[in-house]
């Protein structure tokens, strides 16, 4: 009996933190992507916000009938607001954080604002899960684990292995990662400093964008104000989690992903703690993924106080940092 | 195409060039020809780096054009320059620290295989390297690389991408003297098989031993290009400074009452590992001690605990008597102590804060400038303005940044600062590295002001000519020991060098 309702709740808790995690895994991807190149973006929650909506409204508004073209929309928006992201802070060296934190609120306000008529209208035109010939029923174990939609898939496997593969067995990888560690001699060796980086910050963008698009046609599946909940925010920590490495990334998106589903299973279940009287566990939940980030921060800064050097997990060297090749 | 050595590689004409509204190069003309190698030289500030990062595409000039081997070009980045066979190493390497060096030479180089393995860039570096007959390790990393290999690393990327014309800007700053001829074998060698490569140094003694020709520019105009042979270096450091200017050190011999004394002194470098092992030393009031040494041999570290900002291991550091490695680094600066940093970007000054800040580090918070929780802002600059005035900086106006001002100013400052804070010692690091010879001699009379009025005065330098001009005593580091110590009447070079290298006292003598 009891052995059933533990297993029942870790089923559905694996059902919802796979494609709960492909959101985070999606945005995780793209902020790398420009973090890699030395561009720090900060709104990651608000380029959720703006895939999503433009995608529900490209749905509901424009007709579209293809889930593939609708995340694509939602894509193309995010990647306009991606570089005018790019533009103030490679072309203009505005504070990275500043403008971050403003497209971050900013697009969240945008989102809101275009979503207002949208709240909750259904969508019906979604990722279909991939399941052979339906021999499996929902409540098992291997369907849990296996059977979701392609997006999942290009998610955990396919970005993640063409990054890797593109980073650090590529010509342009090397090129890109000199970019984000030491400008300077990138430029010096006539690599487009300025060029890569909105790029990627670009493309970054629209990864996250996508991520946005697949909350809105797969998992939620509707609009709803603050569409992201706070997934922006983790996908940064799962950046760092991962130590800016693409095969990391995925088990930090699982991990953060599962503690999000924690929070809204606890909130279903009605968790609540034994002690102090907390009825409801959620807030508590949701806090989870930002002190294990804070943790996930300690430990290499901590073992480089021990005369240990961590490289190999070290931010890229010219994160956050305005390059500009006449500075004397 | 290479030639007989006539033929000019690169002609610069008429080049000018001004940052923030300072004319840097003022149409200066250069011509370097096939085949040899060009000493540009002059003081800091003279425009010679400047002219260089023109010819390599870093910068673009204001006005002048640009002939490469015949044909006009205008380099819009450091690609076009590479493209054009110009390629430059830099005084601050442009070396990813985290990458291999096998990844270093292949990076941004258009022949670089689009897919690479770890495996074949290291093939196809050590092949290369075998062509050229340099060598460093291709699977090391950069950050673990000797100074001298990474520079190694930088001249093997530049000739990777066919450069014809090499720029080393003042590429001995950074080495040791073995290093130093290991480079000019291998510039005479390039020069040798019809290469262009254009050194840029202020030290007279290297442009007289690789140079075939060489430019002097000053204040950014180009003085005078003439071969080397029959040059003599005074005639050349006139041309560079425009006087000529000797500082005599009449030394003298204190006695009495020690005022900083260190006894038994032992401390960590920041790896952890020993840096100073059972140092005793004393400088008195009114006294120079030099301290000899190759860099690296525990000086840093010296005046680190000095100052307190490296914690004693054993042992103990008076002045006057009173314990001062107790004391914490603002009581240490209170009671009259000033410290020249060795590196005076990184301790010396904050770059992004104006020199008006800068001139008050020590004392903004002291009844003189601060009445309470607010600054007397008319107070700080007039003792700024004051300050930038005596030890001759050159600022645009004390509101500017100290990032701003050129290494020598912002080193002048520094100097200055310190020793008005120093009434009681002064701890120097490095004083002069990087200046000019003007602004070197300003700063040792500084030093020498100082000992006149009583201060007791610790000078540590790497260059031994500067001990010994400026040393009343002088004590030999070697690997975090004293090797000896001795009065600047009994200093002998040659004991003091072999000291230096770690010969004992006893294999010296004999």
């Amino acid at each position: 009996m009891i052995l059933a309702i533990i297993e029942n709740a870790f089923l559905s808790l694996i059902g919802s933190a796979i494609p709960a995690s492909a959101v985070v895994m999606l945005a995780a991807t793209g902020a790398m992507l420009g973090e890699r190149v030395g561009v720090l973006n900060l709104g990651q929650e608000g380029l959720i916000g703006i895939g999503a909506v433009f995608s529900v409204i490209a749905v509901l508004s424009w007709g579209v009938e293809s889930p593939w073209v609708a995340m694509l929309i939602g894509m193309i928006a995010a990647a306009v607001a991606g570089l005018i992201f790019a533009l103030c802070v490679v072309s203009f060296r505005a504070s990275q954080v500043l403008v971050g934190l403003a497209l971050a609120l900013g697009g969240i306000g945008l989102s809101n604002q275009l979503g207002v008529n949208r709240n909750g209208t259904p969508i019906q035109t979604l990722f279909r899960e991939i399941n052979p010939g339906g021999v499996l029923d929902d409540n098992d174990l291997v369907s849990a684990f296996l059977f979701h939609d392609p997006v999942v898939y290009i998610a955990y496997i396919g970005l993640p292995v063409v990054l890797w593969f593109v980073l650090f067995r590529t010509r342009h990888g090397m090129n890109m990662r000199a970019v984000g560690e030491n400008p300077a001699a990138a430029d010096a060796v006539g690599v487009s400093v300025t060029g890569w980086r909105i790029f990627y910050s670009v493309l970054g963008a629209a990864l996250t964008g996508a991520g946005g698009a697949y909350m809105v046609l797969s998992f939620t599946p509707t609009w709803s104000p603050d569409i992201a909940r706070g997934r922006g925010w983790v996908a940064l920590a799962v950046v760092i989690f991962a130590g800016w490495r693409p095969g990391w990334a995925v088990a930090g998106a699982l991990l953060y992903g599962s503690m999000i589903s924690l929070d809204t299973t606890a909130q279903a279940r009605g968790w609540g703690l034994p002690f102090m009287g907390a009825s409801d566990l959620s807030f508590f939940l949701s806090m989870l993924p930002y002190v294990v980030t804070l943790v996930a921060i300690l430990i290499p800064a901590g073992a480089v106080k021990l005369g240990r050097r961590v490289r190999s997990t070290a931010a890229p060297a010219a994160l956050a940092i305005p390059y500009s090749r006449e500075e004397r | 195409m290479t030639g007989d050595g006539t033929r000019p590689s690169v002609e610069a004409l008429g080049i000018s060039k001004a940052f923030g509204g300072v004319a840097a190069l003022d149409a200066v003309d250069f011509e370097v020809r096939w085949s040899e190698v060009h000493a540009l030289v002059g003081e800091n500030g003279a425009g010679k780096t400047t002219l260089c990062n023109i010819l390599a595409g870093i910068y673009r000039a204001d006005a002048g054009q640009v002939i490469v081997d015949g044909t006009e070009r205008d380099f819009r980045s450091p690609a076009h320059a590479i493209d054009a066979g110009i390629g430059m190493v830099h005084q601050h390497f442009r070396l990813v620290e985290p990458m291999t060096v096998a990844e270093n030479i292949h990076l941004g180089w258009p022949e670089t295989p689009g897919v690479v393995s770890q495996r074949a860039l290291v093939d196809r570096t050590e092949q290369f390297m075998g062509e050229m007959g340099l060598h460093v390790d291709p699977t090391a990393r950069i950050w673990q690389l000797s100074v001298g290999e990474q520079q190694r690393v930088e001249i093997l990327r530049v000739l990777a991408r066919g450069a014809r014309v090499l720029i080393l800007d003042e590429p001995t700053a950074v080495l040791t003297a073995k290093e130093a001829d290991d480079l000019f074998r291998v510039i005479r060698e390039l020069a040798a098989s019809g290469l262009s490569v254009i050194f840029i140094t202020h030290k007279l003694r290297e442009v007289l031993a690789v140079s075939d020709r060489l430019t002097v520019l000053r204040h950014g105009v180009r003085e005078i290009t003439r071969p080397t042979e029959g040059a003599t270096a005074s005639e050349i450091a006139r041309l560079m400074t425009g006087e000529e200017r000797v500082l005599d050190v009449e030394h003298r011999t204190v006695t009495g009452a020690p005022a900083l004394e260190l006894s038994g002194v032992s401390a960590l470098n920041d790896r952890g590992i020993e840096a100073l092992h059972d140092v005793d030393l004393t400088v008195r009031s009114g006294e120079i001690l030099g301290i000899a040494g190759v860099s690296g041999n525990g000086q840093s570290e010296l005046a680190e605990v000095i100052c307190a900002l490296r914690p004693l291991r054993s042992g103990s550091i008076t002045l006057d008597g009173a314990d001062l490695a107790s004391l914490s680094v603002r009581a240490v600066t209170d009671i009259g102590v000033g410290h020249i940093p060795e590196d005076r970007i990184g301790m010396g000054m904050v770059l992004s804060a104006p020199v008006k800040d800068n001139a008050v580090l020590h004392n903004y918070w002291t009844e003189e400038f601060a009445q309470g929780l607010t600054l007397d802002r008319q107070g700080v600059i007039n003792f700024a303005k004051q300050l930038v005035e005596t030890a001759r900086v050159q600022t645009r106006s004390v509101f500017s940044t100290a990032g701003q001002m050129s290494g020598g100013n912002q080193q002048r400052l520094v100097a200055r600062r310190e020793a008005l804070a120093a009434d009681r010692l002064l701890v120097a690091a490095h004083p002069t590295r990087g200046l000019d010879v003007n602004a070197a001699q300003e700063v040792r009379s500084t030093l020498i002001d100082k000992r006149d009025s009583g201060c007791a005065v610790l000078l540590i330098s790497d260059d031994l000519d500067e001990v010994l001009l400026m040393g009343d005593r002088i004590a030999v580091m070697y690997e975090g020991r004293i090797m000896g110590v001795f009065d600047s009447a009994d200093a002998d070079r040659e004991h003091i060098g072999l000291l230096m290298g770690g010969h004992s006292a006893v294999e010296a003598a004999s």
